[in-house]
Order: C-alpha cells, then sequence, then structure tokens
C-alpha cells in the first residue's frame, strides 16, 4: 500500500491549504562575502508548482534557498508570499517552511524516532499530526524506529532528514540536494512525496544537480549563461 | 543623521578626512607641548614629588581608553542598526587605538606605582577594571581576526563592543566594591591642585586630537584595503 | 511552553549522553580542584583562605570548557538552521539551552561544591553561602557564555577565543560570589553580595539571550 493511500494521512496532508498561493521573487540580488552571487532573478511558483534550480557549484543555488528561508535578505529585490513580502511577516513565513539543508541534524545519540519526535514537538501547531510510525514510513525507515541514529548509513540518516517533510506539514518545501546520498528506490520514494504534497497544493523549491523526475516542474538556472 | 548619511559616501569621506588630517596633526603637537610644558615646569606636588608627573601621561590616558570605548559602542550600535557602512570602519579603527591608551595607562601606573606604594602592581580598583578593558579590548580585536568577511566580522564584533558595554560598568562597580572590602580606598584620591588642572585638561585635548587623527588615519587605510580587496575578489571571478 | 521544555529536555539527555560531556566538566572540575593543594601545599590554613576562590575561578573554568559544544554541534549537523526557523523565537531557545547547560553543569557543579570545600578546608559553616552564591552565579557564567558561544559558532578552534570574550565578563560574578563566601567566614552578613550577584543574574538573564540570538542568526546567514 502506497503511504498517502491511507485515508488519515491523505487527510493531514490535504489539510495545508487548498489555497492558491504563490510564492515570487522579483528582481533577486544577493552579496556574500563582499561577492555578488546573483542579480536581476525572477520566479514565480504557484500552489502545486516545483522550482528546479539548476547551476554549477558556487553558483548560489544554496544562497538562494537561504534567501527563501529568510536566513539572510537579499541585497536588492524581495520575495513576496501572495504580494506580500516575506519579510512582514516572517513567523508566518517560517511557519509554513519545511527546510531540508545539505546537513542531516541528526543526533547519533538518539534513536530514529526520537530523532523525528523531538522535531515533531517543535513543529508549528496543525489541526491534525501524523503519528512516528506515519512520518518514518515513507521514507522506508519505520522498521528501524528503535534504532540508535548512530548506525545509520550517510543514505539513511538522509532519509531520516527527509522523513521531517511528513512532520513540518509545510505548503513551501525548500530542499537542498536532497537526493544526495540516496539510492534510485529511496529517490523514487521522495519524488512521490513531493508529488503527493503538490497534489495536495503545496510547493517546493528544489536545488539539484540531477535530473528529477518531476512532472510539470520548472527550471531556474542560475549563474550558467 | 543627515549628516552621517552624507558622509556615508567613503569617496567624500576619504577627501575631507584628507583635508582635516594635517590640520589635526598639527593641533595635536601643539597641544602636546603646551601641555607637557606647563605640566613639567609646575611646582612637584608636596608628597609625591618628581614621579607625579607621570599623571600627565597617566590620566588623560585612563580617561581616553574609556572615551574611545564609549565611542566605538556607539559606533557599533549604529553599525548594527542603521548598517552605515563607516560606523563599521570607525569602531574597527577605534580598538587598537583604545588598546593602546588603555595599555599606556596601564604601564605609567606601574610606573607611578612603584615610588609612590612601592611595587609595580596593586589590585587597586581603577588598575583592575583598567586591566579587564585592556582585556575586553583585546577580545574585540579578536574577533575582528578571526572572521574573514568583513561585514559578518563587523557585526560579530558590534554584538560584542555592545555586551562589553552593558558589562564594563557592572565590572567597574564590582572592581570597586571588591577592592574597599579589601583594602582601604582612595589610594589615588588627592585634591586637584589647580595648578595641575591646567596642563591635565590641555594633554587631555591633546590626546583626544591625537586620538581623532589617528583614527581618521586607520579608517582611510581600511577604506582602501577593502577597496583592494573588492578588486581581487572580482579579479578572482572574471 | 511546550516547545522550550522539549528543547531543555532534548539538551538535557544529549549531555547526559555518553560523550556528552557533562560528565567530562565534573571530572575536570574535580581533578582541578585537586591539584590545588598539590600546587600550594598540603597547608590548611592556607588553603581555607584560598578555598572559595579557587571553587569558583575553578567552576568557572568548567563552564567555559562545556560552552563550546552549547551551539557548536547544533551548528555543525545543521540542527541550529531547524531551530531557528521553528515557531520558538530563537531568544527562548537560547534560553532553553542555556538552562540545559546550567542544569548539566553549573547545578552539579553547586551540589559538588561542599565535598570540594571539604578538600579546601573551607569551614562548614559556610557552606549554604557558598551553595546560595553558586546556585546565583552560575547561571550567570551560562548566559554569559551564551554570547561568546554565540559569536565563535562558526569558527573553527573557536574555544580559546570563546574564552578570551567571555573571561573578562565573568568578574562580577567572581566577585559577588568569592565576597559572599568570604564574608560568611569572617563572621559578617553575605547578604548583600548575594543581592548584587542576583542582580547580575537578573541582568544577564534580561539581555544575554537577545545578544546571543542575534549572533546566531548572523551565523547562520
Amino acid at each position: 500500500m502506497r503511504w498517502a493511500d491511507s485515508a488519515r494521512v491523505r487527510r493531514v496532508v490535504l489539510q495545508i491549504h487548498q489555497m492558491p498561493d504563490t510564492f515570487a521573487a522579483t528582481g533577486l540580488a544577493c552579496i556574500r562575502g563582499e561577492r555578488i552571487v546573483f542579480e536581476h532573478l525572477d520566479f514565480e511558483v504557484a500552489a502545486g508548482g516545483a522550482l528546479l534550480l539548476r547551476g554549477p557549484n558556487g553558483a548560489g543555488k544554496s544562497t538562494l534557498l537561504r534567501l527563501c528561508a529568510a536566513f539572510l535578505q537579499p541585497a536588492a529585490g524581495e520575495l513576496t508570499w501572495n504580494g506580500r513580502p516575506i519579510q512582514a511577516d516572517l513567523d508566518d513565513h517560517r511557519n509554513r517552511l519545511a527546510w531540508v539543508g545539505h546537513l542531516d541534524a541528526v543526533k547519533p545519540a538518539f534513536t530514529v524516532e526520537d530523532n523525528i519526535a523531538f522535531w515533531a514537538a517543535l513543529a508549528p501547531p496543525r489541526p491534525m499530526t501524523l503519528t512516528p510510525s506515519e512520518y518514518l514510513q515513507p521514507m522506508g525507515l519505520a522498521h528501524l524506529a528503535d534504532l540508535p541514529a548512530a548506525y545509520l548509513s550517510a543514505g539513511q540518516r538522509r532519509r531520516l532528514n527527509l522523513s521531517r517533510l511528513a512532520v513540518a506539514a509545510g505548503s513551501l518545501w525548500l530542499l537542498d540536494e536532497p537526493t544526495s546520498s540516496l539510492d534510485d528506490a529511496s529517490t523514487n520514494a521522495l519524488m512521490t512525496m513531493i508529488e503527493i504534497h503538490r497534489d495536495a497544493g503545496g510547493m517546493a523549491v528544489i536545488a539539484t544537480h540531477q535530473d528529477l523526475p518531476l512532472e510539470n516542474a520548472r527550471t531556474l538556472r542560475i549563474g550558467a549563461p | 543623521m543627515a549628516n552621517l548619511h552624507w558622509l556615508a559616501n567613503p569617496g567624500r569621506f576619504l577627501r575631507i578626512s584628507n583635508a582635516v588630517v594635517p590640520y589635526l596633526a598639527g593641533l595635536t603637537v601643539v597641544l602636546l607641548a603646551y601641555g607637557l610644558w606647563r605640566g613639567l615646569t609646575a611646582p612637584h606636588d608636596a608628597t609625591q614629588g618628581a614621579p607625579a608627573t607621570i599623571m600627565y601621561m597617566h590620566v588623560p590616558s585612563a580617561i581616553m581608553s574609556m572615551t574611545v570605548y564609549g565611542g566605538m559602542a556607539v559606533a557599533s550600535a549604529v553599525a548594527l542598526i542603521w548598517k552605515h557602512p563607516l560606523a563599521d570602519i570607525a569602531a574597527k579603527s577605534s580598538a587598537l587605538i583604545g588598546a593602546g591608551f588603555t595599555a599606556t595607562c596601564l604601564i605609567s601606573g606601574s610606573m607611578w606605582g612603584r615610588p609612590t606604594w612601592g611595587t609595580y602592581w596593586a589590585w587597586d580598583a581603577r588598575l583592575t577594571s583598567e586591566l579587564v578593558l585592556f582585556f575586553v579590548y583585546l577580545g574585540y580585536i579578536a574577533i575582528w581576526q578571526a572572521i574573514e568577511d568583513p561585514q559578518r566580522a563587523g557585526r560579530a564584533a558590534a554584538i560584542l563592543a555592545l555586551a562589553g558595554s552593558v558589562n564594563l560598568p557592572i565590572i567597574h562597580y564590582s572592581v570597586e566594591w571588591w577592592n574597599t572590602l579589601h583594602q582601604p580606598a582612595g589610594l589615588l584620591q588627592g585634591k586637584t591642585d589647580p595648578v595641575l588642572a591646567v596642563p591635565l585638561l590641555t594633554l587631555l585635548a591633546a590626546f583626544f586630537c591625537f586620538y581623532v587623527t589617528v583614527l581618521l588615519l586607520r579608517m582611510e587605510r581600511e577604506i582602501v584595503g577593502r577597496k583592494i580587496r573588492q578588486l581581487r575578489l572580482l579579479q578572482a571571478q572574471a | 511552553m511546550s516547545r522550550f521544555s522539549a528543547v531543555v529536555a532534548r539538551d538535557v539527555r544529549l549531555a547526559l549522553r555518553q560523550g556528552g560531556g557533562s560528565y567530562w566538566t565534573l571530572m575536570f572540575f574535580i581533578l582541578t580542584v585537586t591539584l590545588f593543594p598539590l600546587g600550594v601545599g598540603p597547608d590548611l590554613a592556607l588553603l581555607s583562605r584560598i578555598g572559595s576562590g579557587v571553587l569558583w575561578v575553578v567552576a568557572l573554568l568548567a563552564a567555559l570548557l562545556s560552552l563550546d559544544r552549547l551551539f557548536q554541534a547544533d551548528y555543525e549537523d545543521g540542527s541550529l538552521e531547524l531551530l531557528a526557523l521553528a515557531p520558538l523565537p530563537l531568544e527562548l531557545t537560547v534560553l532553553a539551552k542555556v538552562l540545559a547547560h546550567w542544569l548539566t553543569t553549573g547545578l552539579p557543579v553547586t551540589l559538588l561544591a561542599p565535598l570540594m570545600g571539604a578538600m579546601l578546608a573551607i569551614e562548614p559553616a559556610a557552606y549554604p553561602t557558598l551553595m546560595v552564591a553558586m546556585l546565583l552565579g552560575t547561571p550567570v557564567l551560562s548566559l554569559v557564555g551564551s554570547i561568546g558561544a554565540a559569536l565563535t559558532v562558526g569558527i573553527r578552534r573557536g574555544g580559546v577565543l570563546l574564552s578570551l570574550l567571555v573571561m573578562p565578563l565573568y568578574v562580577p560574578a567572581l566577585i559577588f560570589g568569592a565576597l559572599a563566601v568570604e564574608a560568611t567566614l569572617e563572621g559578617l552578613s553575605p547578604r548583600p553580595h548575594l543581592l548584587l550577584l542576583g542582580a547580575d543574574l537578573l541582568v544577564a538573564l534580561a539581555l544575554t539571550p537577545w545578544g546571543a540570538a542575534a549572533a546566531l542568526r548572523l551565523n547562520l546567514e
């Protein structure tokens, strides 16, 4: 049975929003360490949309994601959610985010379930939430729930980190190289999660080196001509 | 603030600073010469004798060591709140000068201490808090050195400078409290003779002019240094 | 509030796990105190005179030693980014982590203080004052240290720099704490010193979370 076939899981995922949200950037420029990383960048992601960030190393894909998460502020231009600058409502913006950086945020001393339960306890308030076995299932970690995370391989740690996406139930997923150290089966599982999220009206911005098999995904090339 | 924004243009700042520095340097020399002449020809303090002339170095540098920190803290606040580019540079350029005044104060204090108290170092309240101030300056300089990117280093240093400015009065008070309970207070508390006041104030003014002169020179150097950095970075990118 | 306690519980658990550092910090405290009599000689009169000062200085060093892990581990594994995005304001997250740090270093050091005091020949009559002073003073060490820890979080081998930045700021806590014990030993009231120590704690409690959170945001850019 596919993960989202369970009626309960579907209800939780679908609670996100049935709103025609848009996340957009206009004239975005970023300066880091006295260096212009990129400038004059525009994009728009609508509800259910996916944006793939492509470009060579150092082109600023991760930096753009950090701008989207409001970790840093653009040197010029702005990011908007439904037309309102995200800086105007930073708390709201953070509550709608699900962030997967290039680090896995896994504590080796805790079990797989404890790792994820902590982030579940910290997550923004939602009317309905998944149980640990439900959010460990999509990335295929449910059978490892009681294992200390110290025993996980790099790929498994990545999957543990990605399992947080189901916990956060945010409407905007920001993923930095999510498929690194994932095998084909796990990559497919992630793609399924992303598609279910998009079906529910969620959106995803993904920095990647690989061609990801996502339907109707737009691609934004940074840095390269 | 309008004036500050007008000066925020580094090119304009460099022009004005270049024009002002020679006059300031001249004023420093004149004030220093006059203050020293008045000070050294003044009659010696009845109880302390010739060593008391060290006070002409000691007192102005002690006052300047705190003034410079105050200026640094204000510049740091301006840099954090209004992101004024020159405020950052002013704070950074002040630190070494302030540390210099503090070191001068400490060294002259211990030279003064030897003939008067019979020891180079006494855990006098003022000396102790001056020593702590010196350490705070060193920490501030260290964090500038530890972070590569000047923008980030500037903001980290500004947070540290502000934390220090909250703490320094508490430190000063605590050291005084500690000291009064350990030894009779007032080793340094004599009446100030008007004969001493004139050279002291003149020398204080001289030290202040010296500070502003060196500050402007260091700021110029910093601005030019950053321009060179940027050009090199552009070169690397091209 | 449940998010706050979740962070506290997590950090306490991490510190108490093997390799979490809490035990090492306590070992350091005990060993370093033991070294002092070996250095200055077994003269009990001398030891009892310097004892409270030694305890305070070593407690301060123990706090410093463990502070570089306060944010560093979370910074290195990416947890700090997630903490910064969580609905709990970063200032409160800082406070929660500081509380956990104190529970796993300052509090055990306080509880051990009478034992170590006995080894340094401190009069037992001064133990209550010693413990109250440490109860008020050790949180200041964790709070003020959090600013230094947050500022140096992105710096390789930032531990030494952290000590350099923070140690001057520890002066008031050290002075008031040691004076309180000394006053008791001399038969005077420790009350004014303890009140000043409490005031220092309140100032630190009110201001340091802002500074540390600002420094963390800077390092997450």
